[in-house]
């Protein structure tokens, strides 16, 4: 089937590799994968933060560009949960969500040989609800190993301009996410959104720390 | 109010609240968790809550008036106050008609919204908390930073010092039962000396005019049987229509609060009972902001709360800042979402900012009240109010370039080219928040979209 990509803001400058692994996955699975090229952002940020004007306005350029589409998919939960809740979309559908729910398939044929802790993140599991989608892929990538995260549905402390806002509330909240994926003597941190893989990723750099954060496309993109 | 950034940044040095307050918290979540999934008709139970909330507020002009004509029939005194003055007017009038120089109170958290001891001494009253946690609290000069475990801050040892210093010198032992040992020995005093007590409600039923305190130590009721007496302050919020209501709220409230089937003590008077209990009742309605807060068609939900302190013990935000980071006896994600409204959005701006939208309070608020949503409402109004200018160019800057491609692409191809391709360790200006502790991943040299366009 034809499915439009909405690689999202973030995932457009920041996270471009997670993006690439999408389409990697879609067409391997013998999809055919377009990319409305006047896509920018989808408003979560402004509504967010107060400006809700703003946000009603990309909000409206969002729709005209992808309501055409009977299905479209974004490696990012959070942005999926807001243009569901805001702008009632429900052709937007997350990557796990898509591969699971709408196609079926829990096996996409990836091998990822390390340990890996994966970090339900909180749009992801209270907006968007994808349930247990992404824990059924992993389980099916040869050579990966799940391992439990303690307290794993708490919040790592992003939260869009929170994470600036709230600097050190902010920066408590990950110091205890990134401990405790450090405990769980995983390789390898993941989850469906960039937005908390850069927090994530970034606090357990700043650590020094040996574990990775890599979006769950990338994992099951590879090979 | 200094603004919960700032505040928040004190407390989260203070290592040893952080410990206190993960452990506590910690315990409720748990025990909650466990006694609400026993239920299999909980979700049904919180909508009923929602509903009846919800048929409370939409009608609260006439359950108010059917409230006040029960409480009258049932022999109590009805008064109205639109303010935290009022309010405390009534009560310092009452005690001095009564030539009371001491009350006792129930723990009541609408007493500490409109100050009432602060009020009270200043008319040369005292009044006596009776409650275990707002009793160390009273007698520490300190304030509550939860609101059901008011004292949530304080560990054991360091109650053992309050009491040494002030109710129960040369204490040595910090044993639970020998810390409540000392509290009874100087409460029973107080309890059968006072002529006027002092109570909140959790409910009052507009059918019946009865009003019920919800509670765990039997305190509240020596306030409100022993006195001959009694004052009630409620939020005009705080109605339910009917007495079968309490079926729904009572499985809710000791459920969500304490992580209990049932609470220990849950009293219940209408009017008075000749020779039995306090000959004479005052009832309080008070506004104090909250008719403020029923004409906005979003806030208004924050009306709904029943004061479980569910949202609290899960939010991410509450449990690393504690309670007294929010500036007001409501803290965490309700005070956010309740402080404003009271008291205007003008007076706390921060706070509907002082949340990552993680939604957990959402998920296990008793009669549903979708927090996350009413944040995001307050936030416009906050920005409306006033935001920094810098923030808001920046702002309208973004809005601007992402309604653009072009622009959009040639900003990317900008920060990839500044970002160098390494992790970036240090931001100028308000963003060094983020790399004070963190690193930033850098632009990519190849944004998605240029990658796209040449494969």
């Amino acid at each position: 089937m034809q499915i439009a990509l909405f690689v999202t803001c973030v995932g457009d400058t920041l996270f471009p590799e997670a993006g690439r692994a999408t389409v990697d996955v879609l067409e391997g699975l013998g999809h055919e994968v377009v990319f409305p090229e006047k896509q920018t952002c989808c408003g979560q940020m402004h509504l967010n933060s107060g400006y809700r004007r703003d946000a009603e306005r990309l909000g409206r350029r969002f729709r005209s560009l992808f309501e055409g589409y009977e299905t479209v998919v974004a490696p990012s939960s959070s942005c999926v949960g807001h243009v569901r809740e805001f702008l009632g979309m429900t052709n937007v559908l997350e990557l796990s969500e898509l591969l699971v729910a709408r196609l079926g398939v829990d096996d996409v044929g990836a091998t990822f040989t390390a340990r890996v802790a994966y970090h339900p993140t909180c749009h992801s599991l209270r907006v968007t609800r994808v349930g247990d989608a992404p824990r059924r892929l992993l389980g099916n990538v040869r050579g990966l190993e799940l391992v439990e995260v303690a307290d794993a549905e708490e919040c790592c402390g992003f939260g869009g301009t929170f994470a600036v806002k709230n600097a050190e509330t902010s920066s408590a909240m990950l110091a205890d996410k990134c401990a405790a994926v450090e405990a769980s003597g995983a390789e390898v941190c993941t989850a469906v959104d960039g937005s908390c893989l850069l927090q994530i990723g970034g606090g357990l750099s700043r650590r020094g720390s040996q574990v990775r954060a890599l979006h769950l496309a990338e994992i099951l993109a590879s090979r | 109010m200094t603004s919960f950034p700032e505040a928040a940044r004190v407390e989260l040095a203070n290592h040893q609240l952080r410990t206190n307050l993960r452990h506590a918290t910690r315990t409720i979540r748990t025990k909650r968790a466990r006694v609400v999934s026993e239920l299999p008709d909980w979700e049904e139970l919180r909508e009923a809550g929602r509903r009846i909330k919800q048929d409370v507020l939409a009608n609260l002009d006439r359950y108010l008036v059917e409230f006040e004509e029960a409480v009258q029939a049932a022999g109590g005194r009805v008064h109205w106050a639109r303010d935290a003055d009022e309010a405390n007017q009534v009560v310092a009038t009452v005690a001095r008609a009564h030539g009371a120089d001491e009350v006792v109170k129930v723990k009541s958290l609408t007493t500490d919204e409109i100050r009432l001891n602060e009020a009270l001494g200043e008319a040369g009253i005292h009044a006596i908390e009776t409650d275990f946690a707002e009793l160390i609290l009273q007698l520490d000069d300190d304030w509550s930073s939860h609101i059901l475990v008011p004292a949530i801050h304080r560990n054991r040892s360091e109650i053992r010092e309050i009491f040494a210093r002030t109710i129960a010198p040369g204490i040595e032992s910090d044993d639970p039962a020998d810390l409540a040992e000392a509290a009874r020995l100087y409460l029973r005093e107080r309890f059968l000396a006072a002529k006027v007590g002092v109570s909140g409600a959790n409910f009052g039923i507009a059918e019946t005019g009865t009003l019920v305190v919800v509670e765990s130590e039997g305190n509240g009721r020596m306030c409100t049987t022993l006195p001959p007496v009694l004052v009630s302050i409620l939020g005009i919020e705080k109605l339910l229509p009917r007495f079968a209501d309490l079926e729904v709220f009572l499985q809710l409230l000791p459920r969500s609060a304490t992580g209990e089937r049932m609470n220990p003590y849950t009293s219940l008077w209408t009017g008075m009972t000749p020779r039995d209990g306090p000959q004479e009742l005052h009832v309080v309605l008070l506004d104090n902001g909250r008719t403020n807060a029923l004409a906005d068609e979003v806030g208004r939900d924050a009306l709904h709360c029943i004061r479980c302190s569910a949202c609290l013990n899960v939010c991410p935000v509450y449990t690393r800042t504690g309670g007294h980071a929010y500036g007001s006896v409501y803290p965490g994600p309700i005070g956010a979402i309740l402080t404003p409204q009271l008291e205007g959005i003008e007076n706390a701006p921060s706070l509907p900012f002082a949340s990552s939208l993680c939604g957990a309070c959402y998920e296990v608020c008793p009669v549903k009240i979708d927090i996350p949503r009413i944040l995001l409402h307050l936030r416009e109004q906050a920005v409306a109010a006033k935001s920094a200018r810098g923030e808001r160019t920046a702002m309208k800057l973004a809005a601007w370039t992402f309604r653009g491609a072009g622009r959009f692409s040639l900003a990317e191809r900008v920060a990839g080219a500044l970002g160098g391709g390494r992790p970036i360790h240090r931001l100028p200006g308000p963003l060094s928040g983020w790399t004070d502790s963190r690193d930033l991943k850098a632009p990519a040299r190849q944004s998605f979209r240029s990658w796209w366009r040449k494969r």
